[in-house]
């Protein structure tokens, strides 16, 4: 066998943190794909029929809107842990991740309340071309499931850190990161689906 | 960023007898096994799509002999298109970049290795649902709506069973190569895995996008086009097609610069140029985005200069730029050939593996010609073949180049060698046949609907040779399988009845030959430090051709 050099000890890895980039990545790709096949509907059904959204279908903005500016605390708060994991600060961490977990937990239930407000069928039946309505829920669906992620997420770094791995701090970046991310996934859906339409 | 994965805290899987030999295989975090995995997984899948295709390609000798049952046509052919895409040619890409990229790097594991197995079984569990739902009477064209919308669900699975894995080997080329291994002193393979990784993150999701939206229009029927059980043609079609299909092969030529390197004892030069090369064939990734087919209009010549550039600036870069980039990495790499190099298995499979991928990304551009009038024709399906075909080599070149590192025992060149030639000459015979019959129009598509009435009419009956071009494509699909056959039987008797081949036995220039054959579970005893891009040519001195 060859004798190559040896290294010292190996430096610190940021996996945790490359391994979310890739996965926002991911599924930046999946949300960009989704929206891009969604406006190309969109298109085609305006210049067949002159519309997109069934008659009679509002989509109520107030808490579509309510959602967006939810964003902004939770990237706040994402970031007010990094800042308090940095100082090994463990009960400011805590309390940070659990107010980004309860704003996703708000975000979800502000998606539920739309969907219960808008009372869209799923299945537009026989008569009706349902393409908006398939549409409209895949795509605020892979939204929601995004978030359920999210919150998940926010739940396994706050047991992780206050389980006493205070020096791994990689994670509660790669958590605020995704956070991060999912902010300008909405941001985008929001303007796409919600403001568009 | 040069770091390397210390955190091997499993203890390695011990075979044993029975139960417990499975269990260690199915909980097995190991890269080399979960590479073995794909690659045996593969195999068996290959030999049951090529059947299909097999099957597929007598039946169109004469429209007259109905072998298969018209009904069944259009599920047979969803079979071989989704079969030999998402069943072979992705997924041996992959394996073979899970079993040997850590290796190359100089890492003692993946990066999240527990995904990489998962995303195996995710695929394995989906491949299975899949074909399940196509007995049934699912896939395209499927009369049975539950099977359908289980075929859709299905190809989600396997979608996102093989991103997980291809997640786990990009996050490791990034953050765990040895300490002094900078971007460019990956190896050419390494460098060829992590463009393909690049690309398959981005279009994998678009892909697990469309068939959300198809499973949702077709599970809530309704008048909407998503609710047809032919969708998927129109609305995820070109995932299954070029020049989605030939990201998914890119890692063809870093095999053939890797094996060209070592066959040759030298450093294969200009190593940022060949690095671009295959970065270029990556850009096709923007048609995969783009949803959309990128063409030059029927009579492009006629239109004015505005209309031309209209068209020709998104063709030069979704078509023109990867063909300039495969034709770049095969040129520099037979220019390396031009100093005495030591003909071996591997190379020879590199070499044909990387002309028919070039032909493929060639056809490819020439496909996406409107003056050519070749869309809806057999001649896209011959350049998938290509592509598919190329995959096929270039793994059983891995197989014969890193059967060491991963079983012990070493192919021997003289018993691979004709296999190589079989193989190549088959493929080339398939693919270039119904290349030539698409010129001649006779029909095709990504998932073809059979039309059917009260006479059985075959979309693909055409007035032109068809015996002839249609029988060379069976022919060549038959030569191949009959290849990969004999290929899967030596390595079966080599790898569980041979001698063991040696640590380094092709004279290797990267770091997977720094370490025992078969490599142990972390791969390496000591983090080594690297200090150009051939660590072990630094080391001999005596074999430098450029010494």
């Amino acid at each position: 066998m060859i004798a190559l050099p040896s290294a010292p000890a190996p430096s610190a890895r940021r996996q945790l943190l490359v391994g979310t980039a890739v996965a926002c990545a991911a599924l930046a790709a999946l949300l960009g794909g989704m929206l891009a096949t969604w406006l190309r509907m969109r298109q085609q059904s305006i210049d067949t029929t002159g519309s997109w959204m069934p008659d009679g279908v509002e989509i109520p903005l107030v808490p579509a809107n309510i959602m967006l500016l939810g964003f902004i605390p939770i990237g706040v708060f994402a970031q007010w842990a990094v800042y308090s994991a940095k100082r090994q600060d463990r009960s400011h961490t805590g309390l940070a991740l659990g107010l980004v977990a309860l704003l996703g937990v708000a975000v979800i239930n502000a998606q539920a309340n739309i969907y219960a407000q808008m009372m869209l069928p799923a299945s537009a039946g026989a008569a009706a071309d349902g393409t908006f309505n398939t549409m409209f829920y895949a795509i605020t669906g892979v939204m929601t499931v995004m978030l359920v992620i999210g919150v998940v997420f926010s739940a396994i770094t706050a047991f992780r850190y206050l389980g006493g791995r205070t020096v791994d701090r990689e994670i509660v970046s790669a958590h605020a990161m995704y956070w991060y991310f999912l902010s300008f996934a909405f941001a985008m859906l929001w303007f796409v689906v919600y403001v568009t339409k | 960023m040069t770091t390397i994965d210390t955190h091997v805290t499993s203890t390695p899987a011990t075979a044993g007898p029975g139960l417990a030999s499975i269990g260690a295989w199915v909980t097995t975090t190991d890269h080399k096994r979960i590479g073995r995995l794909y690659l045996g997984s593969t195999a068996v899948a290959f030999l049951a799509a090529a059947s299909v295709a097999l099957l597929l390609g007598i039946e169109r000798i004469s429209p007259t002999r109905e072998w298969l049952s018209v009904g069944s046509l259009t599920q047979l052919f969803a079979l071989q298109r989704f079969g030999l895409t998402y069943l072979v040619l992705l997924p041996l890409m992959v394996g073979a970049a899970v079993a040997i990229v850590p290796l190359q790097v100089g890492a003692r594991s993946l990066a999240f290795p527990r995904l990489a197995a998962a995303g195996f079984w995710a695929w394995l569990l989906g491949a299975a649902l899949a074909i399940f739902s196509l007995v049934n009477n699912g896939g395209p064209g499927g009369g049975d709506r539950v099977f359908v919308d289980l075929f859709l669900l299905a190809v989600g699975i396997v979608a996102a069973g093989l991103l997980a894995t291809v997640i786990s080997v990009m996050t490791t080329i990034l953050t765990a190569r040895a300490p002094g291994m900078n971007m460019r002193r990956v190896p050419f393979f390494t460098w060829s895995v992590l463009v393909f990784s690049l690309t398959v993150v981005v279009a994998l999701p678009v892909l697990i996008g469309n068939l959300l939206y198809l499973y949702v229009g077709h599970k809530f029927p309704s008048l909407s086009g998503l609710s047809s059980n032919l969708a998927l043609d129109g609305v995820a079609g070109a995932a299954f097609s070029q020049p989605t299909t030939i990201l998914f092969a890119l890692p063809v030529f870093g095999f053939l610069a890797e094996t060209v390197a070592t066959s040759t004892r030298q450093r294969l030069r200009p190593r940022g140029i060949i690095f671009t090369a295959i970065g270029l064939v990556g850009v096709a990734v923007f048609a995969t985005v783009i949803q959309s087919a990128v063409t030059l209009r029927p009579a492009f010549l006629d239109l004015s200069l505005s209309e031309k550039l209209r068209d020709l600036v998104p063709f030069a870069l979704v078509h023109g730029l990867p063909l300039l980039g495969a034709f770049l990495a095969v040129a520099l790499a037979a220019k390396g050939l031009a100093t005495k190099p030591k003909v071996s298995a591997p190379l020879v499979f590199g070499l044909f593996a990387a002309l028919l991928a070039l032909l493929a990304v060639a056809a490819n551009a020439l496909a996406h010609i409107g003056d050519a009038g070749l869309i809806g024709t057999t001649f896209e399906e011959g350049n998938w073949l290509a592509l598919v075909f190329a995959a096929v080599l270039a793994t059983m070149g891995a197989v014969a180049y890193w059967g060491p590192k991963l079983w012990g025992p070493s192919l021997a060149t003289k018993a691979a060698l004709p296999l190589a030639l079989l193989a190549f000459a088959g493929a080339a015979l398939s693919s270039l046949a119904l290349m030539v019959a698409g010129f001649a129009d006779q029909a095709g598509g990504v998932f073809p609907s059979i039309v059917t009435g009260t006479e059985p009419i075959v979309a693909f009956d055409y007035s032109g040779p068809m015996t002839l071009w249609n029988t060379a494509n069976a022919a060549g699909i038959a030569l191949v399988l009959l290849a990969v056959l004999v290929f899967v039987a030596l390595s079966l008797r080599t790898f569980i009845k041979g001698d063991a081949a040696g640590d380094d036995p092709w004279d290797g220039l990267t770091l997977e030959w720094a370490t025992t054959s078969p490599a142990p579970y972390d791969n390496f005893v000591d983090v080594h430090i690297v200090q150009s891009a051939e660590p072990l040519l630094d080391l001999k001195p005596s074999n430098r051709s450029d010494a």
